[in-house]
């Protein structure tokens, strides 16, 4: 299978496994960074992806349309970011337990409500080939780009500029590092820890239809294991910046990618340990990111997991 | 009164004393009204499905403590729980989230399936306390890592157990599948299983195994760590502020290692129990979720571990039932965990009343400030 190019095929298909396995890390973890970034840590993104999956791959079956289904699991995710923003908004509740409960009750409504959609069949998101240029299979398979990954790449750009530029991030950024100073000018901390939450949710969600109705391209029980929370945790990694974001995800997008490469060129042995390289990855960089004071550079400071 | 007292400074007003008391019914008071909340909050989602919520609970009562068959299903599936919420209010003492109980529970199973295989020809007298051990120690190894990563590196302890969780079912489906594997397993692939001399028994008279007995046994212990003695103090003091603890002279990094660690090998021991008391040897059944259900039991418990053992049979009653409840109502198996998400949220949401309830002051005027 692997042709004349050899064990060539085992990088070329981690950049291509890259860029497959990375949008779905690159969404959650920008919706991520801007919740963290209003101060709140929400873990919960893990159901919300599997949410999203399932409401994504529901609605395009329904429908016929992908988009449609795109859609509809922004809206199921920015409901479940709400829910974590509105229940944390209380006082004395903690996030970061909310988050957890969250997890588990958006992959059990998840599992609940996708029981059906096993089986169906729901069309696909458009890709765009960017590898018309070359001749071998291999690297066109490689460059076969989604949408969405294009997408998410322009809004890391996005999400940079309006975080340094725009009254809305100055507003975020506010709020983030001190809810005294935000009351001063007249901003009302919880609202925009609220909405922030909300709108991570909705990337949250579009991560999810982006599993379910590109790669691997089908709603199934074990469609997400642990992307969810090693998004959030590469937030961390990336600092808190949007472009970071983006190169981190690739990163992980390749590690993950690890497993299926070495498949393909026939290394079948240790399947399960290359399977385990992004969490294991995950865990290197965090312990490498953290700092024994607990004080992270770039770090919201009203952020529970760095106080 | 021992240490776990409420600490009455001078000035305090007469009826000081009742503030214990007080923390006692709110302790008791708000879960129990968060988790009929949440129970509530599941029958109207089963209305809006168009299924009758009085059938659902009568089918999990009669399914999970209805009959002596159904407790026995009940108490089997508490004794895993037992040690699973162990490893979350055990480090929860010192102010940490760990949620990856799930992993160690793994390992523990793994060790214990994979070392039986070994221990084969010896006898049991010394093989099985020696596979329980071993299942303990590296369920505290995996979760002790966790506390030290926090305690050394600053590592964010709810994020990294539970990556070390997903870590730990890669490694168990690789040595399953791979160097522990037994040949004869065809369809699903586990250890050789363990020879009958290692396998633990049932209680006299009961169809229940001893992992129950250990559970409870456990609570009881970790109770009397943490209520009754100076390390459970100082363990509390550290979790309420670390930068106070410090200044007292008291060893945080070791407390943080040796809860996490203490946490981990009960769930570990839990893995034990399910290797070889329920499935007979290490495979994939071993990950079931028992990790993750353990977490909602210690919150409900609020991390009190005497409280884990009523919520843990009710709990387990619920993961008893839910086969035939899904049957009987036509619901899908994630029926159980959609009911545990509401009563989590349920539970959490309920500690913005935490301090709200004023049975001091409604018993005496101005008892508390």
């Amino acid at each position: 299978m692997s042709g004349e190019i050899g064990l060539w095929a085992v990088p070329i298909a981690m950049l291509g496994g890259a860029i497959r396995v990375s949008t779905p890390f690159l969404f959650v973890s920008l919706g991520e960074v801007i919740t963290e970034r209003s101060g709140r840590i929400n873990l919960g993104l893990e159901g919300t992806l599997v949410f999203g999956a399932m409401a994504g791959y529901a609605l395009a079956f329904m429908t016929g349309s992908a988009w449609i289904g795109v859609l509809a699991a922004a809206v199921a995710g920015s409901v479940f970011g709400l829910v974590h923003g509105l229940l944390c908004s209380l006082p004395k509740v903690n996030d970061i337990a909310i988050g957890i409960a969250l997890m588990l009750l958006g992959t059990g409504l998840a599992f609940f409500f996708g029981k059906p959609f096993i089986q169906p069949v729901a069309p696909d998101l458009p890709s765009i080939n960017l590898g018309w240029w070359s001749d071998l299979p291999q690297v066109q398979a490689a460059l076969r780009v989604n949408v969405l990954f294009l997408i998410g790449a322009a809004l890391a750009l996005a999400l940079a500029w309006m975080l340094r530029r725009t009254r809305v991030g100055l507003t975020l950024r506010v709020v983030g590092d001190s809810s005294d100073a935000a009351r001063a000018l007249g901003i009302r901390p919880a609202r925009v820890r609220i909405l922030a939450t909300a709108f991570g949710g909705a990337l949250a969600g579009i991560g999810g239809a982006y599993l379910s109705l590109f790669y691997p391209g089908s709603w199934n029980e074990g469609i997400s294991s642990g992307q969810g929370l090693i998004a959030v945790a590469l937030v961390i990694f990336a600092r808190w910046s949007p472009v970071n974001c983006f190169f981190a995800a690739l990163l992980f997008g390749a590690a993950g990618a690890l497993g299926p490469a070495l498949q393909s060129v026939g290394v079948t042995s240790g399947y399960y340990l290359f399977y385990a390289a992004p969490f294991v990855l995950t865990l290197v960089v965090l312990i490498a990111s953290s700092s024994k004071s607990g004080a992270l550079t770039g770090a919201p400071r009203e952020l529970s997991i760095t106080k | 009164m021992a240490i776990g007292a409420d600490i009455t400074g001078p000035g305090r007003p007469a009826r000081a004393w009742l503030l214990p008391l007080a923390g006692r019914v709110e302790g008791f008071v708000l879960p129990v009204a968060a988790l009929l909340t949440g129970f509530l909050a599941f029958a109207v989602f089963l209305l809006f499905l168009g299924k009758s919520p009085v059938d659902f609970y009568a089918l999990v009562y009669k399914a999970g403590f209805g009959t002596a068959f159904s407790w026995t299903n009940t108490l089997s599936r508490a004794a895993p729980l037992l040690f699973a919420a162990l490893c979350v209010a055990i480090p929860a003492r010192l102010g940490l989230v760990v949620i990856g109980g799930e992993g160690a529970i793994v390992l523990g199973g793994v060790m214990t399936g994979g070392l039986a295989a070994a221990l084969a020809g010896w006898p049991a007298l010394i093989a099985m306390p020696l596979l329980a051990i071993m299942a303990a120690v590296v369920g505290g190894l995996w979760i002790g890592a966790v506390g030290a990563l926090r305690q050394w590196r600053g590592v964010n302890e709810t994020i990294a157990s539970l990556l070390m969780a997903y870590i730990a079912i890669a490694l168990m489906n690789h040595l399953v599948e791979g160097p522990l594997r037994d040949p004869a397993s065809l369809n699903k692939p586990s250890t050789a299983p363990l020879a009958e001399t290692l396998k633990v028994g049932d209680l006299p008279g009961w169809n229940v195994h001893w992992g129950l007995v250990l559970g409870i046994l456990g609570c009881i212990f970790a109770w009397v760590l943490i209520e009754r003695t100076t390390l459970g103090f100082s363990a509390r003091i550290a979790g309420g502020n670390v930068r106070a603890a410090q200044v007292q002279g008291l060893p945080v990094g070791k407390l943080v290692i040796g809860f996490t660690a203490l946490g981990g090998a009960f769930a570990g021991l839990a893995g034990y129990f399910e290797v070889s008391a329920v499935h007979g040897s290490a495979n994939a059944s071993l990950a079931s979720g028992y990790g993750y259900t353990g977490i909602l039991v210690a919150f409900l418990a609020r991390h009190n571990p005497l409280a884990i053992i009523p919520v843990a049979l009710l709990l387990a009653g619920f993961e008893a039932s839910s086969g035939l409840v899904q049957r009987r109502m036509d619901l899908p198996d994630a029926t159980m965990l959609v009911l545990q998400g509401f009563v989590f949220v349920a539970i959490l949401a309920s500690e913005t009343f935490t301090g709200r309830i004023d049975l001091v002051g409604w018993l005496s005027k101005g008892g508390r400030a």
